[in-house]
């Protein structure tokens, strides 16, 4: 196989949580290390596992070949590995055991905008940014003006980009990392940004440099029409492990039919990265019925409860915390905040808080939906995105009028009421 | 299948010999002591260039006075210190006014000191970079090395004209302030790459430098001359503090007049590399982790 990009052979990551952690972030003070230097040391001589750590697999064992050229989709839960996979690809961490060997110039996409300085104009972010993902000065130079031009900014090239509009930011930043030119490209769900106009051109350009550069793309991805779109080749992560691989549509198909697992709760540990930044904590997220009951289906004429535990470790102001509902296919369906009814909730001070959302029922078409956590200060800084942490179904009880129930379109099934008299 | 071996990155490629190339990379858990891999740093000189253009750009930005910081801290500095070592302490200063020798003294203080302090914490700063974007990580604190070099040539200039002004004609010594320089700079990145590698893990480093500095420089004859310590012996002792080493070899390119010896001055220079050596492979040891706990 001599038109191998990638190779990874038994990748495994590791990452130890320790119990001990004092909940207010991933970092320890000297005196904490200081502190428990006697009992490691002991630890350390009677070859005993230390009592204080536990040891949480992002990734056990996976094993994949990707050729030059392909384009492949890798898909799974929140916590199944995509991300940590991304970034061991992308040399950012390492792996615990096991490894890969990559044939070509690696760049990647992990988050839109990151190395942009606030002070800074765009122009000047321009070069920053493309020399971070990795781009020589006179690389830069040759596709500024496409750059540009791409991200629709001509007139504030000049402008420090704090200035700029939340798009204005984004595009350009997609912009610059759309011009990289590696052999190898890494994507992580960078295409949910900007307004539908801009998702649109951004997943247009993706296409392109899939398909006309002959580029090896690794792409992940929470939007399944997304994935089946761009990638022929499709791989599930499962906790850790390689759940499936192989053509998207089967893939996908597997994903859909066995992710919708029972699981009406998810609780984060202290120390585990996706559960929120260190001003902001999620402690955990459940699904209840009308009654309080844990449940992942409801009734269509039935309302649903959305109940989010979260600890706040530094006041916060101006900050929303709420859901997101999508369908499984990835439509967006709405959008709440425990501060819709009441602004003046947005100021958060230290302590832990339960948040409970009724949703109306007589709504949601009957299906399957995913469940999405959201927490940030408007048009300051996002804090906590968790896409997909739980999935719950509505379910169609037999109507009046079920056996004329073929499947419909849309996202929602508002009860209707109608009127009727014979002319 | 790839090797499970977690020692250093293999060389061997444990899969059986085909017609497959040479992979550009490849990724391996790697332990103990790493190399210094100045190679990649030097492929990554563009992105260095540009963070230090970043840093010069953005540090005094949107601020009223701007660049006219960079002269005032100094010029006040050393005004208050003058007046201190001259008037209040009756301190010696090998016959030098006080206003220029402590000047002098703060010249090369102040680059040492801005270089390590804005390193040091430059990780931290740029957190997001540092977990989302693969580059030598070492670039981040190396590009405050460079550009401090701005304020240090803007007080540069400064010491120039107060050597006009004070009379003192200038010499060739004058020649010798880049050695002297070179010295103080790789000294302030091996403090800076200790500095801003603890950062990672004990923030307790942002609270602990300034304090440090600030002891390290009452420690460092810039107030007073080494001459002061009228022991040879203890001189060398005291010269173990490499920035005595700068100071004085500063102050004898400027004033030309200093306690500076040869062996003070090889103190001076093994000192400094050992600081950036040690420095350097400290970072590269605990680089990897970076991204997994900053």
């Amino acid at each position: 196989m001599s038109d191998l990009a990638l190779s990874v052979g038994n990748l495994s990551k590791s990452f130890n949580i320790d119990h001990q952690w004092n909940g207010l972030g991933n970092y320890r003070t000297l005196h904490d290390d200081l502190v428990n230097l006697p009992r490691r040391l002991l630890a350390r001589f009677s070859q005993s596992h230390r009592p204080t750590s536990e040891t949480f697999w992002a990734l056990r064992n996976v094993s994949f070949d990707v050729r030059q050229g392909e384009v492949v989709g890798i898909i799974g839960a929140n916590g199944a590995g995509k991300s940590t996979l991304l970034k061991i690809l992308n040399r950012i961490t390492e792996p615990t055991s096991g490894g890969a060997d990559i044939y070509g110039r690696v760049g990647a996409l992990l988050e839109v905008g990151t190395g942009f300085h606030p002070e800074l104009t765009g122009r000047e972010n321009v070069f920053l940014n493309g020399a971070i993902l990795g781009m020589t000065r006179v690389e830069i130079k040759k596709k500024f003006d496409e750059i540009v031009a791409f991200a629709e900014i001509e007139k504030f090239l000049d402008t420090p980009v704090k200035r700029y509009s939340s798009g204005m930011y984004v595009r350009l930043a997609f912009a610059v990392a759309a011009h990289l030119e590696p052999e190898i490209l890494l994507i992580d769900e960078v295409l949910a940004v900007g307004d539908a106009r801009f998702q649109k051109k951004s997943l247009q350009k993706m296409e392109e440099v899939a398909a006309n550069d002959g580029r090896t793309v690794i792409f992940v991805s929470h939007s399944m029409p997304t994935v089946a779109r761009l990638c022929p080749r499709t791989i599930w992560l499962r906790g850790g492990e390689i759940a499936a691989d192989g053509p998207s549509d089967e893939v996908i198909q597997k994903y859909s039919n066995v992710t919708f697992v029972d699981q009406d709760r998810v609780s984060w540990r202290d120390g585990f990265s996706n559960a929120g930044v260190h001003e902001l904590k999620f402690k955990s997220v459940g699904l209840l019925d009308k009654k309080g009951r844990p449940t992942t289906h409801f009734d269509y004429s039935e309302p649903l409860n959305f109940e989010l535990s979260y600890t706040v470790h530094e006041s916060l102001y101006f900050c929303r915390i709420g859901f997101l509902v999508h369908a499984l296919d990835g439509t967006p369906v709405f959008e709440v905040y425990d501060v819709d009814e009441d602004v003046k909730g947005g100021r958060r001070e230290p302590g832990s808080y339960m948040i409970r959302c009724e949703v109306p029922g007589d709504m949601l078409k009957p299906g399957r939906y995913s469940l999405s956590l959201n927490a940030g200060m408007p048009g300051i800084k996002n804090l906590v995105r968790l896409d997909g942490v739980l999935q719950f179904s509505v379910d169609d009880p037999g109507l009046p009028g079920a056996a004329m129930n073929l499947p419909r379109v849309g996202v929602v099934r508002p009860k209707t009421k109608w009127f009727r008299k014979t002319l | 299948m790839l090797s499970q071996s977690s020692t250093a990155i293999a060389d061997i490629d444990p899969r059986p010999i085909t017609a497959t190339p040479m992979p550009t990379l490849r990724i391996r858990p790697t332990k103990g002591w790493a190399a210094l891999n100045l190679r990649e740093l030097w492929q990554y000189r563009d992105l260095l260039w540009i963070l230090v253009e970043r840093n010069v750009k953005v540090i005094y930005k949107q601020t009223a006075l701007g660049m006219a910081w960079v002269a005032l801290q100094p010029l006040i500095a050393a005004a208050i210190l003058a007046i201190i070592a001259g008037r209040v302490a009756k301190l010696p200063s090998d016959g030098t006014p006080h206003l220029l020798f402590v000047f002098c003294g703060l010249t090369i203080w102040n680059y040492f000191s801005q270089t390590a302090q804005r390193s040091s914490t430059s990780l931290i700063n740029n957190s997001q970079l540092v977990s989302k974007v693969y580059f030598p990580r070492m670039l981040i604190p190396l590009s405050h090395t460079f550009s401090t070099l701005v304020d240090f040539a803007v007080t540069l200039i400064m010491l120039f004209v107060f050597m006009v002004i004070y009379h003192v004609p200038p010499t060739l010594r004058l020649l010798a302030i880049p050695g002297f320089l070179f010295l103080t700079a790789i000294t302030a990145t091996g403090v800076a790459l200790w500095f801003s590698a603890l950062s990672v893990k004990y923030r307790d480093t942002n609270y602990a430098l300034p304090l440090f500095l600030q002891i390290w420089m009452w420690a460092s004859a810039i107030i007073y001359p080494t001459s002061m310590i009228d022991s040879a012996r203890w001189q060398t002792i005291f010269a173990l503090n490499p920035v005595v080493g700068f100071v004085e070899g500063f102050r004898w390119c400027v004033l030309g007049k200093s306690a500076l010896n040869p062996t003070m001055f090889w103190i001076t220079v093994a000192i400094s590399f050992v600081t950036l050596l040690s420095g350097a492979f400290f970072f590269r040891r605990t680089e990897r982790k970076f991204a997994d706990i900053i």
